[in-house]
């Protein structure tokens, strides 16, 4: 896990903490809405579709397409160029959410947008894991 | 809706020199910016009642407006500091126009600076970049300001046949009148050739589709239209303004190839009573390539996924249907950061007062400048007229 060190580790708050436990034991879960079963990501208090409080973790698929893509080639900092080039992606999840993320175990000249991907995760720290996606075809 | 068209005009405008200027800190940029619109207006600072700022990131204060006002010594009556990036100073605009037309106060001064390129350390500079993006869902994926802008570019290649090509010749544009105007920071010629054999930063961004690193600042002052008929210079009047505002973080977009430069600029034409093609000169946020050809889009001036061939027709060059950019953009002439669109508004104000030398473009009697903040979230149009009716 060093070699994570220095990177931007994120900090759970009360209303994430339930994603970063789940991501934690390597379990991808959002948000779907108690009323009106639409999921959503990122985490918050209401549902975006009809405002209801009532919103439930449900384990998703993990399994997204890619939305768009970039080949990073000049790192955001130190601790991100052991990594360059490197993939960040908009991934849409087959439940509806769109993400950030990185692909891994995909060579930069593979990737293409509409590339079928499915979550795997990164342990970072004791706490903190991170989920990214590889090629579902390898 | 549209009883601010024509009420509302610039009487001062001016830039300091702009680029790697490390004798000036963000402070002193932003008061000599200052200075400079009140000598081109003709007035005094005491005549200042409004004073409007953004932050800088190389000298920041809690309250900055404030700190400006205390510094030059002038006790405004409508006082504040806007951060919304590039979008600030249009958005700003509007706020500062209803504020005269309410009879608020009567003249503001807007006046914006910073000092990206002397006034941050490397490790300054990268933990800003770092910091953009939200701070769970997206930074931890190490994107930089490019990574961000990059996604978008290849969503637009993806959906439209967009061509990295195409994109520089925004770049190659913007630097041709750069060559024009003797205060641009960059000013060596370049080509298509150029753009797309630079180093790669953030794919299909290379670097020359990046807009640049300085130091500078810009300031405006606007009065009622009654009123401006007294100032020294050819009064610019506000036509038109629009908003809209999408989003914050590029991963909740409603669109990754549309944006709500849509909106806004329906809103400006429409309190203007104009159209695209009534517009004879344009400033278009150009922070990377790809952008100017969304909002070239978005605000009408071609169709929908059109952007890519518009740019590389030559459309957008001097003696083109519609010149743009004109001072050399946040490409070629400077890009301070929150301030950048500042300089995209004091050169709309020269083309209107027919003052702009080699750059002028004909005749120009309506302009249309657009600014847009964070990652595509906030955008704003402004159409001005050399004449108010």
């Amino acid at each position: 896990m060093t070699q994570h060190l220095g990177k931007n580790i994120p900090t759970p708050t009360a209303g994430t903490q339930a994603y970063w436990d789940a991501c934690h034991n390597h379990q991808l879960k959002i948000q779907c809405c108690a009323d009106c079963q639409h999921y959503q990501f990122y985490p918050r208090i209401v549902c975006t579709q009809c405002m209801s409080e009532h919103l439930d973790w449900v384990e998703v698929s993990g399994q997204a397409q890619i939305v768009s893509y970039t080949v990073v080639a000049r790192a955001v900092s130190k601790a991100y160029e052991m990594n360059v080039p490197y993939i960040v992606a908009l991934v849409v999840l087959d439940e509806g959410p769109t993400m950030m993320t990185n692909i891994i175990d995909c060579s930069p000249e593979k990737v293409r947008v509409g590339m079928s991907v499915v979550v795997c995760f990164e342990d970072w720290t004791d706490e903190i894991t991170i989920p990214k996606f590889r090629p579902t075809a390898p | 809706m549209n009883s601010l068209r024509g009420k509302i005009a610039i009487v001062g405008a001016a830039d300091t020199e702009v680029g790697v200027i490390p004798h000036l800190s963000a402070t002193e940029l932003c008061v000599k910016a200052a200075n400079l619109a009140l000598k081109d207006a003709g007035i005094s600072k005491d005549q200042i009642d409004g004073l409007i700022t953004c932050n800088s990131m190389a000298e920041p204060y809690m309250y900055h407006a404030e700190a400006i006002a205390e510094y030059m010594q002038i006790f405004p009556k409508y006082c504040m500091a806007v951060a919304t990036g590039g979008g600030s100073t249009f958005s700003i605009l509007h706020h500062a126009a209803t504020a005269i037309a309410t009879g608020v106060c009567n003249t503001v001064l807007i006046t914006m600076a910073d000092s990206l390129r002397s006034g941050l350390s490397r490790d300054q500079a990268m933990a800003m970049q770092s910091a953009t993006g939200h701070p769970q869902f997206e930074t931890p994926y190490g994107l930089t300001v490019p990574a961000y802008y990059a996604l978008i570019a290849r969503a637009h290649m993806e959906k439209y046949g967009t061509t990295a090509e195409q994109m520089a010749a925004v770049a190659v544009s913007g630097r041709q009148y750069a060559e024009l105007n003797p205060t641009a920071q960059m000013r060596t010629p370049i080509t298509i050739e150029d753009v797309v054999n630079s180093r790669m930063i953030a794919d299909p961004l290379h670097l020359l589709d990046c807009s640049l690193v300085s130091d500078g600042g810009s300031a405006v002052i606007l009065t009622s239209a009654e009123r401006a008929k007294d100032f020294p210079n050819h009064p610019v009047y506000v036509l038109g303004f629009g908003e809209g505002h999408s989003h914050e973080h590029i991963s909740q977009a409603r669109s990754l190839t549309t944006s709500s430069a849509v909106e806004s600029g329906q809103r400006a034409y429409q309190m203007a009573g104009l159209g695209p093609s009534d517009i004879d000169v344009a400033q278009i946020y150009d922070c990377f390539t790809p952008v100017v050809l969304i909002e070239l889009e978005d605000l009408g001036f071609c169709a929908k996924g059109e952007g890519g061939p518009f740019a590389a027709s030559g459309a957008t060059q001097l003696g083109g249907s519609l010149p743009m950019n004109t001072n050399g953009g946040l490409l070629s002439h400077c890009h301070p950061g929150n301030p950048g669109s500042m300089f995209a508004l004091t050169e709309a104000v020269s083309q209107l007062r027919h003052t702009a030398d080699q750059r002028q473009v004909s005749n120009a009697q309506v302009a249309l400048v657009h600014g847009q903040g964070g990652i595509m979230s906030s955008h704003t149009t402004l159409i001005l007229g050399r004449e108010n009716s």
